[in-house]
């Protein structure tokens, strides 16, 4: 059952990522993200009631929660049509790890692993959460410069291809950076106290996470504007690829 | 089934000098709609139109005649069920407004709705008239293309800072081409800063009727740091601004636009960081490919009025067989009960529960394909046959 539920959520993400090509078929993407992402909540759902304790902390089941966490942010305010090109560039990614996710296994009911369920639920679930936003804020960064080099170079049709404002999307850009950063820092603080705790030292992920954290940092710090807030951002969110993906391994092992 | 038409006149039809007589503010418009009965009145400066539900048209005609002061059963349309209903679809798209895909006609069919109580068939029509409208917006660009360089100059504006209210502008030059695009700046909620010109006499004019500051075209460069728009549209023949007058560092955006012959702005402006540079030819580019768009974008709301106008046909003709339907269901429902009183004292209440549910069951079973095949023939304009065809077949001609 939990499994069977995987694929209706896949297909309905994967007409998303299609459909968000035209603006003619916007709206049909925009059900396949609203059903996409409800059927991956029951999924959830069934995972962490057949489980005995957190189900996400392996390497797959922690993408299965983070696609989970960046569709969930993407649909507070990505499903109106402006923000279209934002589907295109959220949706595809999102089926993509998702594929990952249930080719490790993240989609399966999990056994536990020695950690506690609070423990996890702080330092997985809110290091998820922060990177989802992160993702997001880098896709909202990348429209930015997409959309101030158009203006730069007068593109004709900067009227009928139409992209959200270059000030709402610094704005979003900000805010989803800002919303996301705390809760890195209590993820990332709980990472530490147990690391202590156990008396052993960073490796390589815990290195680029407080390496993520830190540009993050100055990021809401600084409050940089313009396309260089727009670069820091996507610097920002390089780290938490080569995090989740490059170096994932090695912390979950 | 309550008979739905309109009745009106619209600048189609009517000359501004007739349109203006029936015109209503619309507390009026609430107040005839109210005196006709099951109407609403939709009071514009384009059109005056009453839909009506079971009301009697030349009653409305009546109403409007009074109103115009002459006769106007040879100018005034009426429309009738499905017509009608694309009629308001498309009036509330924006695609029957003098300038095609405008906004504000949305808000003026909320108002007309809103300032009476419609009954079901008004309702119905009414919100999704309300609903395509906003889906044509929100789905398709029509209503944001600019027809002319000035409206294209604000819209781009638009599109760097969103929403253009407590933005500064700053024009350059006084004459009429300048104060049209400082006018639609305006009209989106710019704040008009200052007017800068030759003379400052020639500003003052300008500015008078912006609220705006009053600048010798020298003094102009020392207040880009208070602006976020600049418009230039001098009749000079040396640039007014260099890229040496603009100021450095600026966190927020600086939008120029330059609508002058020969160019008032130095082009390496654009390449600042943070500075956007249109001339006159990138905003006439901008407007062609617009309005190539528009057509478009045109042919899609169309397809979402048509799409609706198949909705509203679907539910009216369902209304066809619906009380075929209501006296079959309840001459079903009469016999189980009349069969389950027959066992009323001879069952245990365990025995009852069961043969309520099971017959319920059995009922509600042979009753589904009836009823849909019903509603679908409704719409292929077979509802009433079929309708007819069930009540002889159960005997409901009583019933009804």
């Amino acid at each position: 059952m939990v499994e069977a539920l995987f694929w209706p959520a896949l297909i309905a993400y994967g007409e998303a990522a299609f459909a968000y090509s035209s603006a003619r078929t916007a709206r049909a993407a925009t059900w396949g993200v609203r059903i996409g992402w409800l059927a991956q909540t029951a999924l959830l759902a069934l995972q962490a009631a057949r489980a005995d304790r957190f189900p996400w902390w392996s390497f797959a089941g922690s993408l299965n929660l983070f696609v989970w966490l960046v569709v969930g942010a993407y649909l507070i305010w990505g499903c109106r049509p402006r923000f279209r090109l934002l589907g295109l560039t959220v949706m595809p990614l999102a089926v993509a790890l998702f594929l990952v996710a249930r080719i490790g296994g993240g989609t399966r009911v999990a056994g536990g692993d020695g950690y506690g369920t609070v423990f996890l639920v702080v330092h997985v679930g809110f290091v998820l959460a922060a990177f989802a936003g992160f993702t997001l804020a880098a896709a909202l960064a990348g429209l930015y410069l997409w959309q101030e080099r158009r203006l730069k170079r007068r593109a004709p049709d900067i009227l009928r291809l139409r992209l959200p404002p270059l000030a709402s999307l610094e704005r979003l850009t900000r805010r989803t950076v800002a919303a996301s950063l705390p809760l890195l820092t209590l993820g990332l603080g709980a990472g530490l106290l147990r690391m202590r705790h156990d008396h052993r030292s960073l490796d390589a992920l815990e290195a680029v996470t407080l390496l993520t954290w830190l540009v993050y940092g100055v990021f809401v710090a600084l409050r940089p504007s313009g396309s260089r807030a727009a670069y820091l951002a996507l610097g920002g969110f390089v780290l938490v690829i080569v995090a989740r993906l490059a170096l994932a391994g090695s912390h979950f092992a | 089934m309550t008979p739905f038409s309109v009745v009106g006149l619209s600048h189609h039809v009517a000359p501004v000098e007739l349109r203006e007589r029936v015109a209503l503010p619309v507390e009026e418009a609430a107040g005839l709609a109210r005196a006709l009965g099951d109407a609403v009145c939709l009071a514009t400066c384009n059109r005056t139109e009453l839909y009506l539900a079971g009301v009697d048209e030349t009653e409305a005609v009546a109403a409007l005649e009074l109103l115009a002061g002459e006769p106007l059963a040879d100018i005034a349309y009426r429309l009738h069920e499905v017509d009608a209903a694309r009629h308001l679809f498309r009036v509330a798209a924006g695609l029957d407004s003098l300038i095609p895909g405008e906004g504000e006609i949305l808000g003026q069919v909320r108002a007309a709705y809103e300032s009476v109580t419609p009954g079901p068939v008004l309702d119905r029509v009414f919100r999704q008239a309300l609903a395509v409208g906003k889906r044509v917006r929100s789905e398709t660009a029509i209503g944001e293309s600019p027809a002319s360089v000035s409206s294209a100059a604000a819209a781009l504006a638009a599109q760097v800072f969103g929403e253009l209210a407590g933005r500064r502008v700053l024009l350059l030059g006084a004459g009429r081409i300048g104060e049209l695009a400082a006018a639609n700046l305006a009209s989106r909620g710019a704040e008009i800063a200052f007017v800068a010109s030759r003379r400052r006499a020639t500003a003052e004019r300008l500015a008078d009727r912006f609220r705006a500051s009053a600048l010798e075209l020298a003094e102009a460069p020392a207040r880009l740091g208070e602006v976020d728009v600049v418009v230039s549209a001098t009749a000079a023949s040396d640039p007014i601004l260099r890229v040496g007058d603009v100021p450095a560092r600026r966190r927020a955006p600086l939008f120029f636009i330059d609508i002058a012959v020969p160019r008032d702005l130095d082009p390496a402006i654009g390449e600042l960081a943070g500075c956007f540079l249109y001339d006159i030819d990138d905003l006439e580019a901008v407007v062609a490919e617009t309005l190539a768009g528009r057509r478009a974008e045109a042919e899609r709301a169309e397809q979402l009025v048509a799409d609706e106008t198949d909705r509203f046909l679907s539910w009216r003709a369902s209304l066809d067989v619906v009380p075929a339907i209501a006296s079959l269901r309840a001459r079903a429902e009469a016999i189980r009960s009349a069969e389950l009183a027959k066992v009323e004292g001879r069952v245990s209440p365990d025995e009852r529960r069961t043969l309520e549910s099971v017959t319920a069951q059995i009922l509600n079973k042979l009753l589904h394909l009836p009823t849909v095949r019903m509603k679908e023939a409704a719409i292929s304009a077979d509802g009433a046959v079929y309708a007819d065809a069930v009540r002889h077949l159960f005997g409901l001609e009583d019933d009804s």
